[in-house]
């Protein structure tokens, strides 16, 4: 019975998509960002069938190619666009590799952390007593120490791997969302449609997953978006310290690390390339977050 | 008492999770060490002994202001991390000071005149200073100025002056060279917050009744400017960068690693490789100690700076 209401849904929903797409497209830079991004993310998915070499095969590499300038031609016959590494590899086909692993460890984290954070912040504010003065207290807690101490720690503990990186990523990061969630739904929690489902008869679980998730998730999307470069740069810092991803699986920080011993050599290729990568990276993220913020800013409302 | 609580957490929270690291033995011992020599180091560090034990003398020495001494140098570890603490205290610290001295005028500038294209320029180059990787900064910087033009070096503290009683390098012209690039990689992204902070309130404090009085007042712009935006200003200013404080000596820990600076920082990640352990837990502490007494200071600061905040508390 209280199905009848549902399909409407997305027919509903449709034209605030659009709506969204056309505010964000205002914004030229925003596009450009969008852009970037699509082209990182298929450049990330493809890798494989991109790279002039394959980074992890160990048949394919010879030392004698190590330290190779961009655009040096490899004893194999391989052009060098961005130069090789200290173990004779590719540099441009280490960076797609690593710009794999960055991306996947940056937005799995950020899902996740969402998801706990969201669930958590929902729970605090609807439930409310003991449950809210818990897990907002913890909350507090951790927000008041910096993130990259805290995974520093955890990481130091759980030891290398990228699931340990998730994991310390998460760690850190689902407080935001527990606190954006708390702050959303305290506010929807008193409107009507909350109450009329409440009448209705709906079970909390429904209530909460079906009727206020929904409504507070523009706030968690821009947050979403702004954390997960902020994810891959705390991601790039720790492999950076050695204590991120093994060295068996590259990210863009661990490239940058590597070249960091041949850098005082003059050998800069190495360190330079990989940087620039995540550095726009990071900004593309950062431009579509900041226009998606504008657009989903209801205090904003043209 | 909530404070208290929060230490006594984090001691067991750290005590657990620093005794889960790897096997010091396995490291400390040389691999040709007899089984029975093994058992005579564990013995002379107290590894030997059960978990629990482990923990309650650690926080009953802890109380002593003793945490053990270091695995690797054989010194009480409180002692090493409180050695290295003026040299980043010094350079989280040169770091705000440059990232305010430079954030506040430009900021403030791209909020007074914020269409033009300084202002945009100024917004853009902010935008970019989030965006650049920290670490990835400071190895771009050394290629440049150290490697490349050979102006400054690259490593080190250099030479460091006793002023009451701490050794401090930015008396010396030597030690500034030390100091310049790594001050600027760990201020470089507090200086974009620094930027957009100044903007924003400027642009408010502009609309403010009280400068329309002002400027009715017949008082010129530079007083204006200088004397009553700039006073409205350093409040949210001061706030943040306190609060930003913190973070900057956490975030000290990769600017050390990367310019050898020979500070807490740097000894963390040396103890972490090393699995230092009384090390690692005494840097936390002094950590956790510096963190709630900066944010007491900042808020003592607030309501000194906002007499507003006085009147709310009072209620």
């Amino acid at each position: 019975m209280s199905d009848a209401a549902l399909p409407a849904a997305p027919a509903k929903t449709e034209s605030p998509l659009k709506r969204i797409w056309q505010e964000f497209a205002e914004s030229r830079l925003a596009l450009l960002g969008l852009a970037m991004l699509v082209i990182f993310l298929i450049a990330a998915v493809f890798a494989p069938f991109l790279v002039p070499q394959n980074p992890y095969d160990l048949a394919n590499l010879d030392i004698l190619d190590a330290r190779l300038p961009p655009g040096e031609i490899s004893g194999t016959g391989l052009t060098f666009l961005l130069g090789s590494d200290g173990q004779g590899r590719d540099m441009l086909s280490a960076m797609l590799y690593g710009l794999r692993i960055s991306l996947f460890v940056g937005v799995t984290a950020v899902a996740l952390a969402l998801a706990i954070g969201a669930l958590a912040g929902l729970l605090a504010a609807y439930v409310g007593g003991r449950v809210e003065t818990v897990i907002m207290r913890i909350v507090d807690i951790q927000l008041s120490f910096p993130a990259i101490l805290v995974a520093l720690i955890l990481l130091a503990v759980l030891g290398n791997g990228v699931d340990k990186v998730i994991i310390a990523l998460v760690a850190v990061q689902w407080a935001y969302f527990a606190r954006a969630a708390r702050g959303a739904a305290l506010v929807e929690r008193n409107k009507e449609y909350v109450e009329a489902a409440r009448c209705l008869g709906l079970s909390r679980t429904r209530l909460l997953l079906r009727h206020l998730l929904p409504n507070c998730m523009p706030p968690l999307i821009v947050i979403a978006t702004v954390d997960i470069a902020r994810s891959i740069t705390l991601e790039a810092t720790l492999s950076f310290l050695g204590l991120g991803v093994p060295v068996t699986e590259p990210s863009l920080g661990m490239l940058i690390a590597n070249g960091f011993d041949y850098l005082l050599s003059g050998v800069y290729w190495i360190s330079l390339f990989p940087g620039v990568l995540l550095t726009l990276v990071i900004i593309a993220i950062n431009l579509v977050g900041d226009q998606l913020r504008d657009v989903l800013n209801p205090r904003l409302k043209r | 008492m909530q404070a208290a609580l929060v230490v006594a957490v984090m001691s067991v929270l750290v005590f657990a999770g620093i005794y889960m690291i790897g096997d010091p033995l396995a490291i400390l011992a040389s691999p040709e060490a007899t089984e029975l020599d093994r058992e005579q180091i564990a013995r002379a560090l107290g590894l030997d002994r059960p978990v629990w034990e482990q923990y309650l003398r650690f926080v009953g020495s802890a109380f002593g202001g003793d945490f053990g001494k270091s695995f690797v140098f054989g010194q009480p570890a409180m002692k090493l991390v409180l050695e290295r603490m003026p040299a980043t205290l010094e350079l989280a610290i040169t770091a705000t000071v440059m990232a305010v001295l430079i954030g506040v005028p430009l900021g403030l500038y791209a909020g007074l005149r914020h269409e033009t294209t300084a202002a945009r320029t100024i917004m853009a180059g902010s935008v970019l200073g989030f965006s650049l990787p920290n670490f990835w900064v400071g190895l771009m910087l050394i290629m440049i100025f150290a490697v490349q033009l050979g102006w400054l070096p690259a490593s080190g503290r250099g030479q460091t002056v006793e002023v009451l009683g701490l050794h401090l390098s930015i008396f010396t012209a030597n030690g500034w060279k030390h100091i310049i690039l790594p001050a600027i990689t760990l201020g470089l992204s507090k200086c974009a917050l620094i930027i957009r902070l100044a903007r924003a309130t400027a642009r408010e404090v502009m609309l403010m009744d009280f400068v329309k009085f002002a400027r009715a007042k017949g008082l010129n712009e530079k007083r204006i400017i200088g004397v009553h935006i700039l006073k409205n200003i350093m409040v949210p200013i001061t706030t943040v960068t306190g609060l930003e404080l913190g973070a900057l000596i956490a975030f000290a820990v990769i600017t050390e690693t990367i310019f050898s600076w020979p500070g807490m920082g740097k000894l963390l990640i040396d103890s972490i490789v090393q699995l230092d352990r009384p090390v690692v837990v005494a840097y936390l502490i002094i950590v956790v100690l510096l963190l709630v007494i900066i944010n007491l200071v900042v808020d003592i600061l607030y309501s000194v700076l906002d007499p507003r905040v006085r009147l709310g508390n009072a209620k």
